[in-house]
């Protein structure tokens, strides 16, 4: 009854990037991150359920081993401000998890797997505002496949990746898909 | 006009047909197939209408100026009659009227209905009981024989003046506070003995006000779901046991009204095992309904006594088939829109039912193979007739005989029940229904009320 | 989820279960700074109250209010329903002001049901006679699962309450709530036990999905929940039972009834309570007793139902089943 991110059909996609590839896009990303805030001093990351909350750990823990800080690190589900909610019946909702200090005068890095209408990240934004005032709020993504319909960018990007409307992006993360790959399918559909 | 005198025939032919019976114009009934009777096979034959009676039965009459109706395939039975009908009028004409509640009647194949005394004023004087049966005289569609009230207002504390009720030009022998129990048990003696005078009797409403105070629907699995508050099947049986051991003891005799539950039927099997002159009647909507359709509180199913389960059911059919229920009475109580259309607590007690009585026992007793159309004809006509003492109603179709008759089309196709009818009131539990069968005509003393299914 | 909420039944497991996470994300919101979510932004939810029930028509605004819904109140007292405006005419001023829900609480059981016949919006049930009370069980099992299985939101999530056992005491026979808690407790696949004076249990509650007993006292050291039930005065009247005075010996829950609990378990009371009769005021009062998170959880499970029949699509696909014939 609920919409979740729909498994992935048809495994028969082509793949993108490889386990391999997707590590040194992550740690390219979190050196990025460390680079452009200076340090990292007053960062969060903040995954977006699904697939943006294992990556954000991810770079959490990379930045944990590169330079011995600890970045606080939670979730931020976008549900409810979302734009689309009378199209679908209801969707269940993600867990919103706040590292304990908030949002306030903090930089906050929202990480998602995939940047494309870029209406996610607007509903992020509005969610965030609700939360709390940060000072600076930047966005990471494994894959720009383009087709923005909002003025909104990355700031750090794993892929870039063109992709034509009727084709369909799949990212799959071990946490949540026992194996790490992307691969884009045309399946002739709207993801 | 003087009212008939104890001693004389009681016959309530209405006054506009007696001064034109002898040129009343003849009707030839032809082809029809009259019922099966145990003695002889159903057979096709024609039947001869004139002078208000039945004037002869068989192939090739001398119909000379008669009109004639074929009719091959249908069957006849004697007129129908209702001992038991809710008509509203005096006082509450916005449910229905004696015109129209008998025009309903006349479609369903009635030829005589028994007008409850619940109206407004209640029906306890030879006054209200002599307006009603003039209204019916009037209105022509079928006879209409007013019951008397027990009590003074079915207030339940004082016997209202049954004699003279009895004595009127309405010539009451059916008495009854059907709404209301009469739950005193001396006033239910002593109404019992009075009324042996003028050989009438009490029709109880079986419902003991204190086990029922509030009650809503049959006391069982749905009311315990739907929370509504339980109306207990003890509270019917406990009264007829009552009843008939009173009537029994003073030598009377009992109608019981609406029989609803399977143990009622059992305490009327045994009184009757004694010989007690004790008689029951049972309703269309009893016959198939039950209380699960109080599902979605819809208060078109609310009624009064309660819809029960499917056992209630199945032992209501078997007792009609074996006698043990008399005959079929709709207790047609009609409703305007408001009072059922608002919630369940809130909704009246009651269902329509004239126009769709013959079908409904066609559906639930014919087609089930428990009574044949001879056995429909006792417990829709001849039984009721006696019950209530009328003459001229209820005779089994033979020539010399009074020319009420019913002719009914048992192949028509199945057809949904609609809430349009010729009632004032929708309230009918069987709309959306596919039920058999349709009246084609009806006759009263050599008149059609009704042709070809319409008011004649 | 169906459009209307009328009765626990109406809920499968996993739609119960849908209801108790969501509400489990939203019970942070009261945390947070903006206690608001503009998921109902331009919704309008009409609180229809018949029974005077101050507590519960305020949970459902602030409910509604959080989501940013737009709220509009109607009382019986003092406005044309007091005038004796018939159900059915409210139902059709109601459509034409364009009300998305009615939340409906009404002393007559299948009020709601009727509702749902005259409104094309979603219907409520905020209790119908003696018939139920969706939204109270819905908090009620919510309560029950954050305090046993799950000292916090993680531990919660996903769960139901199986192998948990529930003691319901009182009076059944009239009570809403006990018909929409056995109900749902059933189908998150708690144990039900009804405990009362014969009188006040429906004769046929052999068929419900619960047991029965007429002795508190031994239910109590298995039970890991005691549900009191509020106990009317007016039934003595109807000789439901023969004094205030033997209902509470026999069936009230008292400090040494309480100390006969396992160390775990909770009281709990859907309120408002009559203190002395079916529970001391020491017991309502205790670490135990779950009465007053019950309130604040109402918000939230509230807010859980409203987003579930309105958030999403207008009219969603499934409807309520029209009466069988």
């Amino acid at each position: 009854m609920c919409a979740a991110s729909n498994p992935v059909a048809g495994r028969d996609g082509l793949a993108v990037l490889d386990a391999e590839e997707i590590r040194r896009a992550l740690t390219r990303i979190a050196h990025e991150i460390l680079e452009r805030t200076h340090g990292g001093d007053d960062v969060i990351l903040l995954g977006i359920p699904t697939r943006g909350v294992p990556l954000a750990r991810r770079l959490a823990a990379r930045i944990g081993e590169f330079e011995g800080l600890d970045v606080p690190c939670g979730s931020l589900d976008v549900t409810m401000h979302r734009d689309d909610l009378r199209l679908h019946p209801a969707r269940a909702l993600g867990r919103t998890d706040l590292p304990p200090g908030g949002v306030d005068g903090k930089i906050v890095v929202l990480v998602d797997d995939v940047l494309y209408s870029g209406r996610t990240v607007r509903a992020a934004l509005d969610a965030l505002n609700d939360l709390g005032r940060p000072r600076a709020v930047q966005l990471a993504v494994l894959v720009d496949r383009g087709h923005r319909e909002l003025p909104i960018r990355a700031d750090y990007v794993g892929k870039n990746l063109p992709t034509s409307q009727r084709e369909v992006v799949h990212v799959l993360l071990t946490e949540v898909d026992a194996q790490d790959s992307v691969m884009i399918s045309d399946d002739g559909r709207q993801p | 006009m003087t009212a008939a005198g104890p001693g004389m025939d009681r016959d309530n032919t209405g006054m506009d047909r007696d001064s034109t019976v002898n040129d009343q114009v003849r009707w030839l009934i032809r082809g029809v197939t009259i019922p099966a009777d145990g003695h002889r096979g159903p057979r096709a034959t024609d039947i001869l209408l004139g002078g208000g009676s039945i004037m002869a039965v068989g192939a090739g009459l001398d119909h000379a100026g008669a009109r004639v109706l074929d009719v091959g395939g249908l069957i006849a039975l004697p007129g129908l009659v209702d001992l038991h009908t809710h008509l509203r009028e005096p006082g509450r004409e916005d449910a229905e009227t004696v015109a129209t509640g008998t025009a309903a009647a006349a479609l369903g194949g009635y030829t005589a209905v028994h007008a409850m005394a619940n109206t407004d004023p209640v029906a306890d004087t030879a006054g209200v009981v002599e307006q009603v049966w003039r209204l019916g005289r009037t209105a022509g569609h079928c006879d209409v024989q007013p019951v008397g009230a027990v009590t003074v207002g079915l207030a339940g504390t004082r016997l209202a003046e049954l004699g003279t009720m009895a004595d009127s030009a309405a010539r009451v022998r059916v008495f009854s506070d059907d709404g209301r129990c009469v739950s005193d048990p001396l006033l239910m003696r002593r109404a019992l003995e009075y009324v042996k005078a003028f050989d009438g009797v009490i029709a109880q409403h079986a419902q003991d006000p204190r086990l029922t105070e509030g009650a809503q629907l049959n006391e069982g699995e749905m009311s315990a779901r739907l929370g509504l508050a339980g109306w207990p099947a003890v509270a019917e049986e406990a009264i007829i046991a009552r009843d008939c051991l009173l009537a029994a003891h003073v030598g009377s005799a009992l109608h019981v009204c609406h029989v609803s539950t399977a143990g009622s039927v059992e305490i009327i099997r045994w009184a009757k095992s004694k010989g007690w002159a004790v008689t029951a009647e049972v309703t269309p909507h009893h016959l198939l309904l039950t209380d699960e359709l109080a599902a979605g509180y819809d208060p078109v199913f609310k009624v009064n006594p309660p819809l029960r389960t499917e056992a209630d059911v199945a032992e209501l059919r078997r007792a009609l088939a074996d006698g043990t229920i008399d005959c079929v009475a709709t207790d047609h109580a009609p409703h305007p829109v408001e009072a059922k259309e608002t919630e369940w607590a809130e909704a009246a007690f009651g269902m329509t039912g004239l126009e769709t009585a013959l079908r409904v026992v066609h559906r639930t007793m014919v087609d089930t193979g428990l009574l044949d159309w001879h056995g429909v004809a006792d417990r829709m006509s001849v039984r009721p007739a006696r019950i209530g003492r009328l003459t001229g109603q209820g005779a089994p179709l033979a020539v010399g005989g009074p020319a009420n008759l019913t002719l009914y089309d048992p192949a028509a196709p199945a057809e949904v029940v609609t809430p349009a009818g010729a009632s004032k009131s929708r309230n009918t539990p069987f709309a959306g229904m596919e039920l058999p069968g349709r009246v084609v005509a009806t006759f009263l003393r050599g008149v059609p009320t009704v042709l070809d299914g319409k008011l004649a | 989820m169906k459009r209307h909420l009328i009765s626990a039944a109406d809920l499968s497991r996993a739609d119960a279960l849908l209801i108790l996470d969501t509400a489990e994300e939203l019970a942070s919101l009261a945390d947070r700074p903006i206690k608001k979510l503009p998921t109902l932004r331009g919704r309008t939810v009409v609180n229809l109250f018949y029974e005077d029930s101050t507590r519960t028509r305020i949970s459902f605004e602030a409910a509604a209010k959080r989501l940013s819904a737009d709220v509009i109140n109607f009382s019986a007292k003092g406005s044309s329903v007091a005038k004796g405006e018939s159900l059915k005419d409210t139902a059709l001023t109601l459509e034409a002001m364009g009300a998305d829900a009615v939340v409906i609480r009404h002393g007559a059981s299948g009020a709601a049901h009727r509702l749902a016949e005259w409104v094309r919006g979603s219907v409520l049930n905020a209790g119908d006679g003696t018939h139920e009370h969706p939204t109270q069980a819905l908090l009620d099992a919510f309560t029950i699962r954050r305090r046993l299985r799950g000292a916090d939101s993680s531990g919660a999530r996903g769960a139901g309450l199986d192998g948990l056992r529930v003691t319901i005491v009182g009076d059944v026979l009239h009570s809403r709530v006990a018909r929409s808690n056995v109900l749902l407790l059933s189908t998150l696949g708690a144990e039900v036990t009804l405990a009362a004076p014969p009188t006040l249990l429906p004769l046929a509650v052999g068929s419900w999905p619960c047991a029965v007993s007429y002795d508190l006292d031994s239910e109590l050291p298995k039970s890991d929940v005691v549900m009191m039930l509020r106990v009317q005065q007016e039934r003595m009247t109807a000789a439901y039972f023969p004094s205030v005075r033997e209902y509470s010996r026999r069936y009230g829950l008292d400090v040494a009834r309480m100390a006969r609990l396992p160390e775990h378990a909770i009281v709990m009371h859907p309120g408002p309570m009559n203190r002395g009769v079916e529970i001391a005021a020491e017991v309502a009062d205790s670490v135990r007793s779950t009465i007053v998170e019950q309130v604040a959880n109402g918000v939230t499970t509230r807010m859980a139902v409203l987003y579930l029949l309105l958030g999403g699509t207008e009219f969603p696909v499934t409807e309520f089943p029209a009466v069988a014939r």
